[in-house]
């Protein structure tokens, strides 16, 4: 009975290892362990025997019965195995083809530069305020302590629309905005101090050429409150320009300068160098002009309610493009008004890019 | 304004150097844009003198010479024929750059002869095209020293951006002036001693406009020479881009540029009796010295004789009373305007002058009496001739201001520190006369009118590097700045789009005429006050009543270029009155030609109204509009296509228009791409109610959705939107979702009708649904949407 066993054995391994698929070994499964199967076929026989030969047998029988069934199921595996090595196979596609396009834009350099001039100055308690773009004599020249007839508001190249009917004086001249300063007399004649606001915008000059356009963008400062000094402002600015151009060692430089709207007045510079010509900025032998700045004037103040003998504080204003060109290298101004997609494809930023 | 170095050294005692000075004049406010050194050219260039001179032994027209540099003994073959013992010429050593040649001069033989170096001509130095022979300077300059010098080249040139407000820098004394307040020279006294009159001036001045012009000082000189002027003066004119005429128009121009004192001189015999000065009347005419005829308005200041307008003072003098080279009695002028009649004028008749420059500025009156004195000197030196008396009308009018200080705002507004004793030392250096703390302004400071000013001169002259740099930090406990909620809708906006394929542009807030009537502007009362009076073109005139003209035109020219499928959009202004509310936020964009491009896995697609609204639409739901109650309706403006187009409401008002480009507009604009735009009024938007961060609370049903599929025949008209409204009206709770899955028309369908297939998403609430309640609710929606639309389920 026992070597019937052993040739039993040795017949079962054989027939498992026959089968090259999955059904063929569950025949075999049957054949040896199914109801009918040769294995249960001899487990139901036992009862038939006496006890200790009935004992002896069925150890050995459970025996084999698990040498099989792991016998199976190793072989199973190794079908398995085979039959998804076989799939992949037949799965195999062409990775060079192109993924399917999803649409991506381009954020406009002038909006990153906003979006960044915004996340700086919101760190130095700055939030951003905004105005009209048409605007009159008043907020764009008179408040801002432009004498009637004064060189310096024949430097502002201004754009003239029809004076407005039923108003008279500097409240009947509209205009374009020539700078954002305006918005200064807008934001100080409806806040009280302490004020700290940036003014980022559109504005306009009648100049058309290699360095000017017509329309630009300009951002403005304005910090009013009854300490602030010039050290305030050589403090924010230096941190701003530090942090703008991402340059830790950036030497600055402040000269006195004129701005009807400020006194003291000052322009800024910052360093760079030009070497086999390209700018770097960054420590260099050289100087860029940068930002207009200084203390409000106290006609300003006075021009929009606010007492200068007990306020005071600081402006700055720069050209938003021109900071851009700077730190992303961008060679041309007029190419910011262009609507290449070329070139917004190439200077634009990817919407999710963080600030 | 430009300057020589010698000419402010002819004011400025200093041992300064070219470049301390430039660096100084940057930092007190008077910033250098550039220095001309014609020296630098010659650097290395000596004066050589030439020894011997023998005829080269192989060479028929070469010669040896032997040349002192000053230092050494050269042999040096030269071409040049008028090479010759004992002459001084100018001796490039061998390494030296020849500009004229353009090359670099190396020890050589020539013809088997040394030679260490080069005597140069004219031209090799680009001085002028001469090259018959070598420059033969002077034989006193001293062997050895800078060719340079020994040509007059080293008179480098300095060019200031003078600020407005700088009217007293407007001459190179003021320049000197300022230097040496801040320690860099002394300044120079000038030669202003009174020259006594021999005869009694015999031209009178009458002033009619104490105002306009308070004081004039006129003189006769007879009996003038009016030579070519002599010395330093024309080189230095021509250095500061004035071209050299005569003696007495130079020393005009020369006190001018030098002194800020604009003086004007008439021939007198071409003067018609006495002078007399007042306001112009509209249409009096004056021929200028510019050879031009102006027609003058009422107010502007003239000098006239008897014959009429002669002058128009302080900006450009006439023809009638020009002087010549025939000159024989010359007529001083030395008068003080008020800077805003100059300014006016010169405004209004566009004459840009050296003396309307400095007039509108502010020149020093209390100066004229001694800038009489001075030009009277230099024509009698120059010209010879005979001085009269001086004739003086009205008296120096008194610009200064007398100005309360406190020493310690230098540091409260200026953030500087600087002890009392210094600040005054400043103040004084600049002409300031102090009595304790009251400060009173120099008569050339018309610029200085309060504390702050005078905190400015101190700081200025002291170097704002000096004050020290504070941070500027938020207040402890405040938060970093936020945006208002119209910034960021266009800052939401911005992303949203270029998310969606979008490329951001910044077009002109200006356009076309004819262009901006295409988009609406011909219906706004206020085109006209939107219009401008001076725009650079007429293509750039008229206030922009809307984006997409622009982005058409932009995805026009990018077609043009070979790129026809653009998306564009921009977020910015549209200008509906010139009011301070009258401009509109506006984000607007536009696809052209293929939206998405032919792939292996799809074909292209082009650009149609349903992305121009699934762009609005995604724009408004990122601005927190609840875009499930929104109205659709067919009322987009003119500049749409009418069937493919709508208006996006939420009750009266109108958020966004989207569609298709009217094809009318599109052939007017000469564009033949299929266009696709919308336009939302991001200030339109309902203000979110909600306030603080907190979202609602998320209540997920653990209960599983069930869907169901409906298709309904409706009539073509039928707008799909009723029959989701339709669905959606019968159980707000349980019907949780509508979606159109199909729309079709064609076999199968009778003419007229379309099929349109939905999903229907139930979510059930407490228990899951029966089949019967399914089924009811079925039999809901079939019964409605046939009441409301006529459709009837397809079997």
């Amino acid at each position: 009975m026992m070597s019937n066993l052993e040739a039993l054995k040795k017949e079962l391994v054989e027939t498992v290892k026959a089968p090259n698929d999955i059904s063929a070994l569950e025949e075999v499964r049957v054949t040896a362990l199914g109801k009918k199967g040769k294995v249960t076929g001899l487990m139901q026989t036992l009862g038939k025997l006496g006890p200790e030969e009935r004992k002896q047998m069925g150890q050995a029988l459970n025996l084999l019965k698990d040498e099989i069934t792991a016998e199976i199921e190793a072989r199973a595996m190794l079908l398995k195995k085979a039959a998804l090595a076989e799939r992949l196979q037949k799965e195999k596609i062409d990775v060079t083809l192109s993924p399917r396009p999803l649409a991506q834009g381009m954020i406009h350099p002038i909006s990153r530069t906003m979006e960044e001039l915004a996340a700086i100055f919101a760190d130095m308690g700055f939030s951003v305020a905004e105005g009209p773009e048409i605007e009159d004599d008043f907020h764009n020249f008179t408040a801002l302590n432009f004498p009637e007839g004064h060189p310096a508001r024949q430097m502002h190249d201004t754009f003239y629309l029809p004076d407005v009917n039923g108003k008279t004086g500097d409240a009947a001249k509209r205009l374009l905005r020539t700078h954002t300063s305006t918005v200064q007399v807008h934001v100080m004649q409806t806040q009280k101090p302490p004020i700290r606001v940036i003014i980022p915008g559109r504005t306009y000059r009648s100049d058309y050429d290699m360095t000017h356009t017509p329309m630009f963008h300009q951002l403005e400062g304005l910090m009013i409150d009854k300490t602030t000094h010039m050290g305030h402002l050589k403090g924010c600015l230096i941190e701003f320009c530090k942090r703008f151009f991402e340059v830790d060692e950036l030497p600055t430089r402040f000269r006195p300068s004129f701005f009807p709207f400020t006194e003291p007045s000052a322009e800024m510079d910052i360093g760079c160098s030009r070497e086999g010509g390209e700018l770097k900025i960054g420590t260099g032998s050289s100087w860029l002009e940068i930002l207009g700045c200084g203390m409000v004037h106290p006609n300003v103040l006075k021009n929009c309610g606010i007492d200068p003998n007990e306020y005071q504080g600081f402006a700055f204003g720069m050209g938003i493009e021109r900071i851009a060109m700077l730190k992303y290298g961008i060679p041309d101004l007029r190419t910011f008004f262009e609507s290449d997609l070329r070139w917004l494809k190439h200077y634009g930023f990817a919407p999710l890019e963080t600030v | 304004m430009k300057l020589t170095l010698s000419w402010l050294k002819e004011y400025l005692d200093t041992t300064a150097s070219l470049e301390e000075i430039s660096t100084k004049l940057t930092a007190i406010g008077l910033e250098v844009e550039g220095v001309e050194d014609p020296a630098v050219a010659l650097k290395g260039f000596v004066v050589g003198h030439v020894l011997t001179a023998e005829k080269h032994p192989d060479a028929d027209k070469l010669q040896c010479l032997i040349v002192d540099t000053g230092k050494e003994k050269l042999k040096v073959v030269c071409g040049a024929p008028n090479a010759k013992a004992g002459m001084k010429g100018v001796f490039a050593p061998a390494g030296s750059y020849i500009p004229g040649s353009d090359i670099t001069l190396k020890k050589s033989l020539i013809r088997g002869q040394e030679s260490n170096g080069m005597m140069c001509s004219e031209r090799e130095l680009l001085l002028s095209t001469e090259h018959t022979g070598i420059i033969e300077l002077k034989t006193d300059a001293p062997t050895g020293s800078s060719a340079a010098d020994a040509l007059g080249l080293n008179d480098p040139v300095i060019e200031i951006n003078l600020t407005p407000n700088r009217g007293d820098c407007a001459g190179v004394y003021g320049i000197a002036r300022d230097l040496a307040a801040a320690g860099l020279g002394k300044l120079k006294a000038l030669p202003a001693a009174p020259v006594a009159g021999t005869f009694k001036n015999p031209v009178s001045i009458t002033l009619k406009d104490a105002k306009a012009c308070p004081l004039f000082i006129g003189r006769y000189i007879r009996n003038v020479k009016n030579i070519p002027s002599p010395g330093c003066i024309p080189e230095r004119l021509k250095a500061v881009s004035q071209k050299p005429i005569s003696a007495l128009v130079d020393l005009t121009n020369y006190f001018s540029i030098g002194l800020c004192r604009p003086l004007h001189v008439f021939d007198a015999d071409k003067l018609k009796d006495n002078i007399h000065v007042r306001l112009s009347k509209k249409g009096e005419t004056l021929a200028a010295l510019n050879d031009k005829t102006y027609t003058l308005d009422d107010g502007m200041i003239v000098i006239c004789d008897d014959s009429g307008v002669i002058g128009l003072g302080g900006v450009m003098g006439g023809v009638s009373t020009a002087v010549d080279e025939n000159t024989k009695n010359v007529y001083i002028e030395c008068a003080y305007f008020d800077p805003a009649l100059i300014a006016k004028a010169g405004q209004k008749l566009q004459i840009d002058s050296d003396a309307r420059y400095r007039f509108e500025r502010g020149i020093d009156p209390a100066f004229s009496p001694a800038s009489i004195e001075i030009m009277t000197r230099a024509i009698l030196d120059i010209c010879g001739g005979e001085a009269s008396e001086l004739f003086t009308a009205g008296a120096v009018p008194d610009i200064t201001r007398t100005i309360q200080y406190a020493p310690e705002k230098l540091k409260s507004l200026g953030g500087g520190s600087l002890p009392e004793a210094r600040q005054k030392e400043i103040l004084t250096a600049l002409g300031f006369t102090l009595s304790g703390w009251t400060v009173k302004t120099p008569s050339w400071r018309h610029d200085i009118e309060g504390a702050a000013d005078i905190v400015e001169e101190i700081l200025r002259i002291d170097g704002y590097d000096n004050i020290p740099a504070i941070p500027v930090i938020r207040l402890p406990g405040q938060m970093p700045a936020a945006l208002n909620t119209l910034q960021k809708r266009v800052m939401t906006s911005r992303h949203v789009l270029a998310g969606r394929g979008l490329y951001e542009t910044v077009t002109w807030s200006f356009m076309d005429d004819a262009k901006s009537d295409l988009f609406g502007a011909h219906m706004n009362q206020n085109k006209k006050a939107l219009t401008l009076v001076n725009p650079i073109s007429a293509d750039l005139a008229v206030m922009r009543p809307s984006i997409l003209p622009n982005l058409i035109e932009a995805a026009g020219k990018n077609a043009d270029r070979g790129y026809p499928d653009a998306s564009l959009f921009e977020v910015g202004g549209v200008y509906k009155s010139p009011e301070h509310d009258g401009q509109l936020t506006v984000a607007a964009g536009l696809r052209t030609g293929n939206t998405e491009q032919r792939h292996w896995s799809h074909g292209a697609r082009g650009a149609d109204a349903l992305d121009a609204k699934g762009d609005a639409l995604a724009v408004l739901e990122a601005c927190g509009v609840n875009t499930n109650n929104l109205l659709i309706t067919r009322d987009a403006p003119e500049w749409y296509h009418p069937g493919r187009s709508g208006t996006l409401r939420l009750g009266p008002n109108v958020l966004a228009y989207f569609g298709e480009i009217h094809p009318g507009v599109m052939i007017l604009l000469k564009r033949d791409e299929n266009a696709a735009g919308f336009e939302v009024f991001l200030q339109s938007l309902p203000v979110p109610k909600k306030k603080g961060t907190r979202k609602e609370l998320l209540k997920p049903s653990p209960l599983q959705p069930v869907s169901r599929d409906f298709a309904f025949t409706v009539d073509q008209g039928v707008e799909v939107e009723k029959i989701v409204r339709t669905v959606k009206g019968i159980d707000k709770v349980l019907i949780a979702h509508v979606e159109i899955f199909d729309v079709y028309a064609g076999k199968g369908i009778d003419p007229g009708k379309k099929s349109v297939a939905i999903a229907v998403t139930l979510q059930p609430v407490e228990k899951t649904l029966t089949d019967e309640e399914i089924n009811a609710l079925s039999a809901k929606i079939v019964d409605a949407v046939q009441k409301q639309t006529g459709g009837t389920l397809r079997g």
